[in-house]
């Protein structure tokens, strides 16, 4: 089964991380990609910019309307994903386990919808 | 003389959760194997009254409701060939078919691989204890609802949803990794435990106490020992089930009324209940794993249930286990035994202080015992007028009514309270003990440390 592994993580506090700290942990999630790539579990992953650069779309009675920002104020928000292949839920989220935004963050693991199964 | 439809009743009876388990592995889903279970025992009722019991009868159901099934997916595949793709019908039935013989070796994996899968984290609680219930112990979708005193249709909807999830989100249908077992094996042991607090004492409704679901609870636990022998934490669990269900029957009186500890007629209690309780106590802390909080727990119920009575109880030791436990395992419920147990040692002053402690943080605000305790401690300590207002609170937040009956009838002992009503101002402080409540009505709502229920884990 293929799993989206969300990385939700309060940005202000991500950004007023260190040089040392950040560099660090750049480190830590190319050694984590690498891994899932050799067990063949890795398909996608990215890192997205903050969330100052997103914008809202809106379709209602056909008229567009584009906001500024997220779709809702939450204490997380979403910083980056991965999609991987694996073989249950609990191998999804062993390798969620080890991103290594979980320990400051949390990870959300959502089946992906197959159509007819 | 037994009826062969009695023999092959009791046959069903017990089998049923083994030839389940396999089955779900067998088929890998939860609804086609509760139909083919059905439909081997329709087979069995007609055949083994005339053809005699095959020798090895669970062997034959799994045998007999995997053919059934693979038929109901044949029949399927050519329904459902005419409208969808047949490539994952038929993998289906290989899947379903493919599997050798011989597969009651594994009569006990498949129950173990039940029973996790049942107590997956990724669902919550509540569907835990419901799936549990009903795919491990068998008890029909009514019997679960009325446990929990919801209805049939919120229950069987409670159930189709965390099988759902179990399908679509991959839950696996596996003993977990040996690197995770034993986490995972807490979260097991919470839902077997919330098993049996609900029927040591119901939330809401009228009787206190569920016999059925104190049964189930301990039959969960004696089947993990049987699965997974020599284990601190089940070992642990067990002794405290049956330690506390060993009191079951002199905790309510004729009336339905709550009968503290103190007051409760020993020779009700269920001595072997108790020596097998404590057999496994000594077990269970012999085990070279990490000491058990379960097997703390039982040690506390141990001592109150072998002091002759309440005033040889050995309250330090049992101050001494609390603060063992609050490293082990802190929960607010935890906190709360710790000092009614302080106030047995220490006097009700300082355990007072604990529980307004623990009442300032807020987590536990709306639990009644939370309350009942400070209404126990104030009386005590002659505070006449803030116990009631401390009773008054608890009975806010009580939903169940041999509970209630007890806190309205402290409230009634206190009296009216003298002066004001609308508030306490300073009161004055009796030195002596309140005579009107017993010390160890704490020890029955307390020291039975009430578990993982709700929130307060």
């Amino acid at each position: 089964m293929q799993y989206l592994l969300m990385i939700y993580r309060n940005e202000q506090e991500f950004m007023a991380m260190g040089q040392a700290e950040m560099t660090a942990m750049m480190q830590e999630y190319t050694e984590f990609t690498k891994s899932i790539i050799q067990g063949g579990q890795f398909k996608a992953g990215d890192r997205l910019k903050p969330v100052a650069t997103a914008s809202t779309v809106r379709v209602r009675n056909g008229k567009t309307l584009i906001t500024d920002g997220p779709f809702a104020e939450t204490r997380e928000q979403l910083g980056g994903y991965y999609l991987v292949e694996a073989k249950n839920l609990d191998e999804a989220l062993a390798i969620a386990a080890r991103i290594p935004g979980a320990r400051q963050g949390s990870i959300e693991v959502r089946p992906i919808w197959v159509p007819g199964a | 003389m037994v009826s062969v439809e009695a023999a092959v009743e009791e046959v069903f009876r017990r089998e049923a959760g083994r030839v389940l388990a396999t089955l779900i592995r067998l088929l890998g889903d939860f609804d086609l194997a509760e139909e083919a279970r059905q439909d081997a025992f329709a087979a069995a009722l007609e055949q083994w009254p005339h053809r005699g019991f095959p020798s090895n009868p669970c062997a034959w159901l799994i045998r007999t409701g995997r053919n059934k099934a693979i038929d109901r997916i044949r029949r399927d595949i050519v329904f459902r060939e005419k409208i969808v793709d047949r490539e994952t019908a038929s993998a289906e039935a290989d899947a379903a078919g493919g599997e050798p013989e011989g597969a009651d070796e594994s009569f006990g994996d498949d129950r173990l691989r039940l029973i996790f899968t049942c107590c997956h984290p990724a669902l919550n609680r509540e569907a835990q204890i419901a799936l549990t219930l009903r795919e491990v112990c068998g008890l029909t979708t009514q019997s679960v609802a009325r446990a929990f005193l919801v209805s049939e249709d919120t229950m069987a909807q409670r159930l189709v949803r965390a099988k759902r999830k179990i399908r679509e989100a991959g839950i696996p249908y596996e003993t977990p990794e040996p690197s995770m077992l034993a986490e995972r094996l807490e979260g097991v042991l919470a839902v077997v435990y919330g098993v049996f607090t609900e029927g040591y004492a119901a939330t809401v409704g009228e009787e206190l106490t569920n016999a059925e679901l104190c049964a189930e609870a301990i039959r969960l636990g004696r089947l993990l020992d049987a699965l997974l022998p020599d284990d601190a934490a089940i070992l642990g669990l067990l002794a405290l089930m049956l330690l506390h269900d060993a009191r079951r029957p002199a905790r309510v009186s004729s009336a339905g009324n709550v009968v503290l500890l103190d007051q409760q007629d020993r020779s009700l209690w269920n001595q072997s209940l108790i020596d097998e309780g404590l057999k496994l106590i000594e077990r269970s802390l012999r085990m070279p794993q990490h000491v058990s909080h379960f097997a703390v727990e039982a040690a506390i119920a141990a001592l109150h249930v072998r002091a002759a009575d309440k005033s040889s109880t050995d309250w330090p030791q049992i101050v001494g286990l609390y603060e063992v436990l609050l490293r082990l395992h802190p929960t607010p419920v935890v906190e709360l035994n710790h000092a009614a147990a302080v106030s047995m040692v220490d006097g009700p002053a300082r355990a007072l202080d604990l529980v307004d402690s623990l009442a300032a943080r807020g987590e536990v605000s709306d639990y009644h015992l939370l309350h009942a305790a400070r209404g126990n401690l104030l009386a005590r300590l002659g505070r006449q007028c803030e116990a009631r207002e401390a009773y008054t609170a608890a009975l806010a937040f009580a939903k169940l009514d041999p509970e209630r009956r007890l806190l309205i009838s402290r409230i009634d002992e206190l009296g009216d309270a003298p002066g004001r009503e609308d508030s306490c101002g300073t009161s004055t402080v009796r030195t002596a003990k309140g005579d009107f409540t017993s010390p160890s009505s704490t020890s029955d709502q307390f020291a039975s440390a009430l578990p993982a229920r709700r929130s307060l884990q």
